[in-house]
C-alpha cells in the first residue's frame, strides 16, 4: 500500500528535457516556479501555462502520469481555491446566504489560484520525472560547490542525499513488511483513538529503527571496503556537461520572462 | 605457489565493555595462495565472518599479523592499497549498494580511487559484463531480484580490479536461482579471471566446489584439505553442526553399516558410479 | 473436513507498483484439518501472495476463500479473528521483534486477542517451551538474543496465539544447519503433539521432503502440482522444467533404476535411501 507513491519518480525516456544538464533543469524549474508567482494576471499566467504544457509534451512522458500526480493532491487544490472564493469580494455579487457571499471576483480568483498551483506541481513533476535522483543530487552538489570555499562540507551533504534516495524505496518496502507481520499478530492500526493509534505505531517504528541502524553499519563497512575516504581525490563517472540544448532552454526561458513582464505591465 | 594472504599467530576478541571481552580467534594461522579458491566453512559464530573483516583491515588483530601480498593491514599507510586488492562482498546485497543507478554504484569504488573518467567507464563496463548485468546498467538497484542485486555488488568490487575477492556468505539471503547465479560468477572469477577467491559459507554444496576447504569451529581450524578429504570426515563435520553433501552422507551411512567402499564420494555422479559398481560386483559373486 | 478452501482465487497487484511481486490466478485448493503441507515455488511464483490470503492480510481481487467453511470476506469486520485462527510467520520474522523483553514481545499477539493476563502468561511460557527458548531468556531484550534465538522468539509470538493453522514463510532462510534443524524439529514436534495444520513455504526440496506429507508446487501464479510428497517428487522432469530440483538422493536413485538396478526410486531423504540399499547390498554381498 505504501508502494503507490508516484510523486518524485523518474520515468526514463529519450527526450530533449531528459538530456538537459540537471543543473540547468534545476535552475529553470526554480525560475518557472518564480514566474508562476510573479505572473499576476490571466494573460501572463496563461503564457506560463502554455510554456509548461509545451515542456510537458517535450518530455515524451504520457500525460496521464502528470494527471495522476495532480489527482493525489486534488483536495489541496480544491481547498485553496474554495478559500479564495470567500476571501475576495470584488465584482458583482452572485450568491449570498447568511454570511456566505460569493462574488465574480472570488470565482476568478479561485480559478487563478487553482491554475497557479497546478502549474507549480506540473513544473516540479517535470523535474523529478525527467531527472534521476542521482543527477539531481549531483546538480545540487555542483551548484552548492562555491559554499565549500567558506568551509561547508558540500560533498558529505551530497553523499547523504544520495544514500537517502537509495534507501527510501528499501525502507518503504521494509515498513510494508513489518506492518504486515504485526498485523498478522493482530495489531490494529486502523481503529481506536489518537493515543491508541500512536501506541500502535511503536511495533512498527522500533523494528524499523533497529533495522535501519543495522543497515547503516553494514553500508558503512561496505563503503569503507570500496575505498571510500571522503570527497578528497574522488572522481566521477558522470560529469555534468552543459550543451547546446541548455543554451536553447535558457534563451526560451528568458523570452518567457520578457513575455510575462510585458503582459503584466500592459494588460 | 605464492602466498597472497598470510595470517600469522592472530588473536582477536570483541569487547562488550571495558573488562568483558569475547575471544573470537586465538593464535590463528592461515595462508591463502595467489590464484586459489578456498572455502571457509563453519556455523554461525565460528569466527569465520570476523576473519573476512580482518583480511582487509576493516578489523585489526589484537596481536599477530595479517599480511596481504606482504603488506601489514595494521599499517595505516597500506590500507587503501590493501582494500583495493582485497574486495569484500557481504551477505545482504541491499546494504552494499550505494547509488540509485546500477552503473553509478559499480563506479563507486574506482571513483574513490580517483581514476579519470575514461578509465572509470572502461572498468564499469567490464565489471558489469563479467557478472552479466551490462544490460541492466541504467536500472535502479531496488527493482532487481536478490541474485541480480548481489551480482551488482560483486561488479562493484570487480571494478576496483582486486587481486582477491572475499565473499562473506554471499548467498545466504538468496533463493536457489539467485544462489546459482552468484555461484556461477564466483567460479568464473577464479577459473577465467584468475582471481584469488575466498568463499565464507555454511552451505557445504558451495564449499565442495572450491579447491580447498577450511573448516572452522570456535575460532580454530579443525580441518583443512581438498573437498573430498574434508567431507570424508562426516563425524567431525556433524559434531560441529555442519552438513555433508547427500551423496557423501549416503555412502557414509552404508559404510557404517558394514558395506565397504574404496573411495569417498562428493558428487551425484561419483555416488552413482560407486553404487553401480557395488551392484555389479554383487551380481558377479552370485 | 477442509480448514481452508479456495475457489478461483485471484490476486493481482496494482499495475503501477514498482516492485515485482507474484500474482496468483485461479487457485482451487482444499487443505484438510491436520495436514502438513510444503509449499514450493520460485520467488515471484505467487506462493507468498497465496499464504497472505489465508489470514486475510490480502483481499482477493476475484474468487473466494473459505476458512472453517465460512466465506472470509462476507464479514470484513471480523477479519481480525481470522488473523488469530491462521497464524502467519513471515520471512525473517526476527525483524518484527520490538518490545522491551522477549516475554512481552511473545505476549503481543495474545494481548491483541484480548485474553486475560494469567492466560497470556501461560501461553507465553508454553510457546517459549515449544520453540525451545530457555526461561531465563524471557526477561532479556529480544535484541540481545542470537540470530537463531531471535527467530525462535518470533515463532513463539505466533504460536502463543494458538492458531488452528500455522503458516510459515521460509522459516529457515539464512540460518546455518544447526539453526535450520532446530526450527524444523521444533515445528514437526509441535505439529505432532498439537495436531495443528501446518503450511511450510520453502525453497528447499530437501527440507520439505524431510518434514511434510503433501506438497503444493506453485509456478507462474498457478498451482502446478498438489499431491503427496511421493507423487510430486516422482515427477522430477516436470519439476526440473520449472527450475526445481528433487533431492540428490532421489536423482541418484532414479539414475540407478534407469540403469536397471532393482531399486525403488521413491526415495527423498538420505535415511530412506540407506534403509533401502542396506538389505539389497548386504544380502547380495554375502
Amino acid at each position: 500500500m505504501l508502494n503507490n507513491i508516484t510523486f518524485g519518480q523518474y520515468f526514463p525516456a529519450d527526450s530533449f528535457v531528459h538530456k538537459m544538464d540537471a543543473r540547468f533543469k534545476l535552475l529553470m524549474t526554480f525560475a518557472l516556479i518564480v514566474f508562476a508567482f510573479v505572473a499576476f494576471n490571466f494573460a501572463s499566467l496563461g503564457l506560463v501555462a502554455v510554456f509548461t504544457v509545451f515542456v510537458l509534451l517535450l518530455t515524451k512522458i504520457p500525460l496521464k502520469m502528470y494527471f495522476r500526480t495532480l489527482k493525489t493532491i486534488f483536495i489541496f487544490i480544491l481547498i485553496s481555491a474554495v478559500l479564495n472564493i470567500f476571501y475576495v469580494t470584488d465584482g458583482t455579487l452572485l450568491f449570498s446566504y447568511g454570511i456566505i457571499r460569493i462574488y465574480t471576483g472570488g470565482i476568478l480568483r479561485a480559478v487563478f489560484v487553482a491554475v497557479r498551483i497546478v502549474l507549480l506541481i506540473l513544473i516540479s513533476a517535470v523535474l523529478t520525472y525527467t531527472t534521476t535522483p542521482t543527477s539531481l543530487t549531483d546538480a545540487i552538489e555542483s551548484l552548492l560547490k562555491p559554499l565549500s570555499k567558506i568551509g561547508i562540507d558540500t560533498h558529505t551533504f551530497a553523499m547523504m542525499m544520495t544514500i537517502a534516495l537509495r534507501f527510501i524505496p528499501t525502507l518503504i518496502e521494509e515498513t510494508d513488511k513489518i506492518m504486515s507481520a504485526q498485523k498478522a499478530r493482530g495489531a490494529d492500526m486502523e481503529n481506536g483513538g489518537l493515543i491508541k493509534k500512536i501506541k500502535s505505531v511503536i511495533p512498527i517504528l522500533i523494528p524499523l529503527l533497529v533495522s535501519s541502524i543495522r543497515r547503516a553499519k553494514e553500508l558503512a563497512d561496505a563503503m569503507e571496503c570500496r575505498c571510500y575516504h571522503g570527497g578528497k581525490g574522488r572522481t566521477r563517472l558522470k560529469v555534468l556537461k552543459a550543451g547546446r540544448r541548455d543554451v536553447v532552454a535558457t534563451i526560451s526561458v528568458c523570452v518567457l520572462l520578457t513575455g510575462i513582464i510585458l503582459l503584466n505591465i500592459f494588460i | 605457489m605464492q602466498p597472497f594472504i598470510e595470517v600469522k599467530d592472530l588473536s582477536f576478541s570483541y569487547s562488550l565493555s571495558e573488562q568483558e571481552k569475547i575471544p573470537v580467534l586465538s593464535h590463528f594461522d592461515l595462508t591463502i595462495e595467489k590464484g586459489s579458491f578456498v572455502a571457509i566453512l563453519g556455523h554461525n559464530g565460528s569466527g569465520k565472518s570476523t576473519l573476512a573483516k580482518l583480511f582487509n583491515g576493516l578489523q585489526l588483530p589484537d596481536s599477530g599479523q595479517v599480511l596481504i601480498d606482504g603488506k601489514d593491514t595494521a599499517d595505516e599507510k597500506n590500507i587503501l592499497d590493501i582494500r583495493k586488492n582485497v574486495g569484500l562482498v557481504f551477505q545482504n546485497p541491499d546494504n552494499q549498494i550505494v547509488a540509485t543507478i546500477v552503473e553509478e554504484d559499480v563506479a563507486f569504488g574506482p571513483e574513490n580511487l580517483g581514476f579519470p573518467q575514461a578509465e572509470l567507464r572502461r572498468r564499469v563496463d567490464e565489471a558489469l559484463k563479467a557478472v552479466d548485468m551490462y544490460d541492466y546498467r541504467k536500472h535502479e538497484p531496488h527493482r532487481l531480484s536478490g541474485g541480480q542485486k548481489q551480482r551488482v555488488a560483486i561488479a562493484g568490487v570487480i571494478a576496483m580490479e582486486p587481486e582477491c575477492i572475499v565473499f562473506d556468505e554471499p548467498t545466504a539471503m538468496l533463493d536457489p536461482k539467485g544462489r546459482q547465479e552468484v555461484m556461477n560468477i564466483i567460479l568464473k572469477l577464479n577459473r577465467q579471471l584468475q582471481k584469488t577467491v575466498v568463499l565464507i559459507t555454511h552451505y557445504m554444496d558451495e564449499a565442495a566446489q572450491a579447491q580447498r576447504v577450511v573448516v572452522m569451529d570456535n575460532g580454530k581450524i579443525i580441518a583443512d584439505d581438498t573437498p573430498h578429504a574434508v567431507f570424508a570426515q562426516v563425524e567431525l563435520l556433524k559434531s560441529v553442526g555442519l552438513d555433508v553433501p547427500q551423496p557423501t552422507e549416503l555412502i557414509y551411512q552404508l559404510k557404517k553399516a558394514g558395506i565397504a567402499f574404496d573411495k569417498d564420494v562428493l558428487t551425484d555422479e561419483e555416488c552413482l558410479e560407486a553404487l553401480s559398481r557395488k551392484f555389479s560386483e554383487d551380481e558377479h559373486c552370485q | 473436513m477442509s480448514v481452508i478452501k479456495t475457489e478461483n482465487l485471484c490476486y493481482t497487484y496494482s499495475e503501477n507498483t514498482p516492485f515485482e511481486k507474484g500474482a496468483i490466478k485461479d487457485i482451487n485448493i482444499e487443505i484438510q484439518q491436520g495436514d502438513f503441507i510444503g509449499i514450493i515455488g520460485h520467488t515471484g511464483s505467487g506462493k507468498s501472495t497465496l499464504v497472505q490470503h489465508f489470514n486475510g492480510l490480502l483481499k482477493p481481487t476475484a474468487g473466494k476463500i473459505y476458512v472453517d467453511g465460512e466465506d472470509v470476506w462476507e464479514k470484513p469486520k471480523e477479519i481480525m479473528k481470522l488473523r488469530f485462527k491462521v497464524g502467519l510467520v513471515f520471512q525473517y520474522p526476527e525483524y518484527q521483534l520490538f518490545d522491551e523483553t522477549v516475554e512481552s514481545d511473545i505476549a503481543f499477539g495474545p494481548k491483541n486477542m484480548g485474553l486475560p493476563e494469567d492466560e497470556i502468561q501461560q501461553r507465553v511460557i508454553d510457546a517459549a517451551k515449544i520453540v525451545g527458548l530457555p526461561e531465563k531468556l524471557l526477561k532479556k531484550s529480544p535484541f540481545d538474543l542470537s540470530g537463531g534465538e531471535k527467530r525462535r522468539a518470533a515463532l513463539a509470538g505466533i504460536l502463543a496465539m494458538r492458531p488452528e493453522v500455522l503458516v510459515l514463510d521460509e522459516p529457515t532462510a539464512g540460518l546455518d544447519p544447526i539453526g535450520r534443524d532446530t526450527i524444523l524439529d521444533r515445528i514437526s514436534e509441535y505439529r505432532a503433539q498439537s495436531g495443528t495444520t501446518v503450511l511450510l513455504v520453502s525453497h528447499s526440496m530437501e527440507d520439505v521432503a524431510k518434514v511434510t506429507e503433501k506438497v503444493l508446487v506453485m509456478n507462474n501464479s498457478r498451482v502446478a502440482m498438489y499431491d503427496t510428497v511421493e507423487n510430486v517428487y516422482s515427477r522430477a522432469e516436470e519439476l526440473a522444467k520449472i527450475g526445481l530440483n528433487v533431492p540428490h538422493v532421489t536423482r541418484i536413485f532414479m539414475a540407478l533404476k534407469q540403469k536397471g538396478f532393482p531399486v525403488n526410486d521413491k526415495v527423498f531423504t538420505v535415511d530412506q535411501a540407506a534403509q533401502q540399499l542396506l538389505p539389497l547390498l548386504k544380502k547380495e554381498g554375502k
